[in-house]
Order: structure tokens, then C-alpha cells, then sequence
């Protein structure tokens, strides 16, 4: 029984210890990211890196999501009359929800693994400890720039693929199924409040940018420094920043339009 | 140096296009342009019963947007909703213009229409309007129906 006891305890202990390590590493990468942005040659590679590379992905998924909302709101919105109201449902779906956290998880899957795999294996590689060896910090030199650059590539990543989106949907609504035009854009100019909903929405892809960054970084410096260990770190990030992106878009959500 | 400037061409464009969607965004499907220009000015109206009417509902006259509701109270003196419009600044109505609570079609959305009086003063910031329409609540409506229905049959026989 007592044996039970203690297995909890040092289960919880650490847990906490990894909570606060976790913690002591954000709060590392946030105070080193001012002078990230002041070495602007290692952040605009890791932007090319992430930001660009993941252009194609982003783009021909929201086109595809636009097309599909467009299908499946007009199927909804025709039963009721107000085929009109497919503009407004598509960019209020994807401003709000569907541009951030798609593409974050989007993001985690393309980017976030490839960070952590990258810093994974070059603290395999021990490269990481040499950097120390020659008093670079890897944390400043590395790590600090990629979360920059991560965190610059989401929100525009996130409304690129709102963007898309929106045009997907009116590909479909308007020029396939033969929505009126004017109705469509109007009915959504007149439900989309720019501040409420096109702001709240990239302050959720700002949000989602820091826990895929963090997470992904953290995940791959703490990998263990084997192949398998870099194969596992990877898998983890993947899920752990899709449940965290899910996460916290509840909260988000709750909290910027629960009220209204 | 030449692979260098390669990139941040690249890396330009990928921020001129997130720009370019947060514009698009902004001005096409957010309509950007044509409300937020202009300061608004705020006037009360108090209202006996405001159905369903939400915060941010539009005010109209004559159909055309004039301004937004800007928050809804309810004062327990005279047991009325106190809604504050705040109307667009370019435009002006008179001081005995009436507000009325409608609906946009059949299912549609609420909201304050209003209609224009005919006195000299115009409405400033601060001024209640006094004249005013409750939202038509469809169950006094069908309760009323009924009502004159019953009365109808009393007399018949």
C-alpha cells in the first residue's frame, strides 16, 4: 500500500518538475526571442523554412475546405431559403474556427515535426553540446530563431488558408451552384465584423503559433538522443500540439464568443 | 550572397501574400471600408419590450444602415429596456424621430428602424428618443388573436 503511495507521489513529483521544466524553457525562448528578431538573416531562413515550405500545403487545403463548406452550407442553407447566407456561414466558419486551428494542426504536422526532428538530431549529434563547448548558446543561436519564425509564419499562414477558403467558397457557391453573387457578398460584408472576427480569429493563430513552436522545439530538445528517441519526439509533437491546439481554441473560443 | 537574396525574396512574398489575405479578408468579406470611417455619435431609446434585439443589431432607416446598438439596459424604475444606438455622425435626424424594433424578414435577424420626425432640432449626442414601437412578440400576438376570436363567438349566438 505505502509502496502504491510512493509510486504516486513520484509520479506527480514528476510530473510537476516537467511542468515547471517546461515552463522554465518557455519563459527561456520568450526572453531570448527580442534578440532573435535582431539577428533577422537566421530568422528570415527558418521563415523560408517554415513559412514558405508550407505555402502548398496550406493553400490547397483551404481551397479544399472553402469547396467542400461551400457544398455541404449550401445543402444546409437551401433548405431554409437562404441559399443567400452561404458567404456569410463560409467566412464566419473559417475566420473564426476553421483558418486558425486548421491550419495550426496543419502546421504541427508539416512544420512542428520537422523542427523537432531537426533539433532532436542534432542533440543526437551532439551538436548542441558543441555549440555550448565553443560558448555559443544553442538556445539563442538555434532554437530562439525558429520559434521566432514560427511564431511570425502562423497568423499569416492561418489567414492565407481563411483566404483561400472564402474564395473556394465562392468558387463553388457562385460559379458551380449558382448562388447570386451580390447576395453572397453582401450577406457576408454585412455579418463579418472585422475586429471581432477577423482580429479574434488571428489572435487565435498567434496563440496556436507559440504552442506549436514550443512545443515542437521543447519536444525535440528533451528527445533522448537515440533514433528511436528522435522517432518518438516526433510522433509527440504531432499529437501534443494538436490536442493543445485543440485546447486551447476552446478556451479561446469560450472566451471570445462565448458571451455574445 | 546570391542564395541569400533568393530567400528573402521568397520570404517577402510569403509575407506580402499573408498580407494581401488579411486585406482581402478585411475589405471583402469584413467590409472594412464603409463603416468604420466616421465617429458615431450615442442616443438612448427606451423600449417597452426589445423581443429578441442583440447588441451590435444595426439600426436603419429607410433600409439603409445607419449606425449599431451599442449595448442594451434595463432600468427598474419604469420597468422599460434602455437601448443605446450609436448613429453614424454624417447622419442627422430630428428630434422627434420614432425607433421602432423589427425583424428582417420572416426568421430574420432584429433591428431599430428608424423614422425620421418632422421638428427643426436635430438629435444630439445624449438625447433619448421618445417615441417608440416595442419588438411584436409573437405569442401576445396569437394570445390577442385569440382573445378577439373568443369574443367574436360570445356574440354570435
Amino acid at each position: 500500500m505505502s509502496a502504491v503511495a510512493a509510486r504516486l507521489g513520484a509520479w506527480v513529483l514528476d510530473r510537476l518538475a516537467g511542468i515547471g521544466h517546461g515552463a522554465r524553457f518557455f519563459i527561456r525562448l520568450l526572453a531570448l526571442l527580442p534578440g532573435a528578431l535582431g539577428r533577422p538573416r537566421l530568422v528570415i531562413d527558418q521563415l523560408h523554412f517554415i513559412g514558405n515550405r508550407s505555402l502548398s500545403i496550406i493553400l490547397v487545403s483551404g481551397l479544399f475546405v472553402g469547396f467542400v463548406l461551400g457544398f455541404q452550407g449550401y445543402y444546409i442553407l437551401q433548405r431554409y431559403g437562404s441559399a443567400e447566407a452561404l458567404g456569410l456561414m463560409v467566412a464566419l466558419s473559417l475566420l473564426r474556427e476553421l483558418g486558425p486551428v486548421v491550419a495550426a494542426l496543419l502546421f504541427a504536422g508539416r512544420a512542428g515535426t520537422s523542427l523537432t526532428a531537426e533539433i532532436g538530431l542534432m542533440k543526437a549529434g551532439e551538436q548542441l553540446s558543441a555549440m555550448e563547448m565553443m560558448a555559443v548558446d544553442p538556445m539563442a543561436r538555434v532554437l530562439a530563431p525558429r520559434f521566432a519564425a514560427a511564431v511570425i509564419a502562423m497568423p499569416v499562414l492561418a489567414t492565407l488558408f481563411s483566404a483561400v477558403g472564402v474564395i473556394g467558397g465562392w468558387g463553388v457557391g457562385v460559379l458551380l451552384i449558382g448562388v447570386d453573387a451580390g447576395g453572397f457578398w453582401s450577406q457576408m460584408q454585412a455579418g463579418v465584423d472585422v475586429f471581432g472576427d477577423l482580429g479574434n480569429g488571428v489572435i487565435k493563430s498567434v496563440v496556436f503559433g507559440f504552442v506549436c513552436a514550443f512545443t515542437a522545439l521543447y519536444v525535440g530538445h528533451e528527445a533522448q538522443p537515440t533514433p528511436e528517441g528522435v522517432s518518438r519526439a516526433t510522433t509527440t509533437t504531432v499529437v501534443a500540439s494538436s490536442l493543445a491546439v485543440l485546447g486551447f481554441d476552446f478556451i479561446l473560443t469560450a472566451l471570445m464568443f462565448g458571451a455574445a | 550572397m546570391s542564395t541569400n537574396r533568393r530567400i528573402d525574396t521568397l520570404v517577402g512574398g510569403f509575407v506580402l501574400l499573408g498580407l494581401a489575405a488579411l486585406l482581402f479578408l478585411a475589405l471583402k468579406a469584413g467590409n472594412l471600408g464603409s463603416f468604420t470611417g466616421g465617429g458615431t455619435y450615442a442616443t438612448q431609446a427606451r423600449f417597452d419590450n426589445i423581443g429578441g434585439l442583440k447588441v451590435r443589431a444595426p439600426v436603419k432607416s429607410a433600409g439603409v444602415v445607419v449606425g449599431r446598438v451599442a449595448a442594451i439596459g434595463f432600468d427598474d424604475q419604469t420597468y422599460q429596456a434602455v437601448v443605446s444606438l450609436s448613429i453614424d455622425e454624417r447622419f442627422r435626424f430630428p428630434k422627434d424621430s420614432s425607433a421602432k424594433i423589427l425583424t428582417s424578414g420572416l426568421l430574420g435577424e432584429q433591428y431599430v428602424g428608424l423614422e425620421a420626425g418632422g421638428d427643426d432640432k436635430m438629435l444630439a449626442a445624449g438625447d433619448t428618443i421618445r417615441m417608440t414601437q416595442s419588438a411584436i412578440v409573437l405569442e401576445n400576438l396569437i394570445g390577442q388573436f385569440l382573445f378577439s376570436k373568443a369574443a367574436e363567438g360570445d356574440k354570435k349566438p
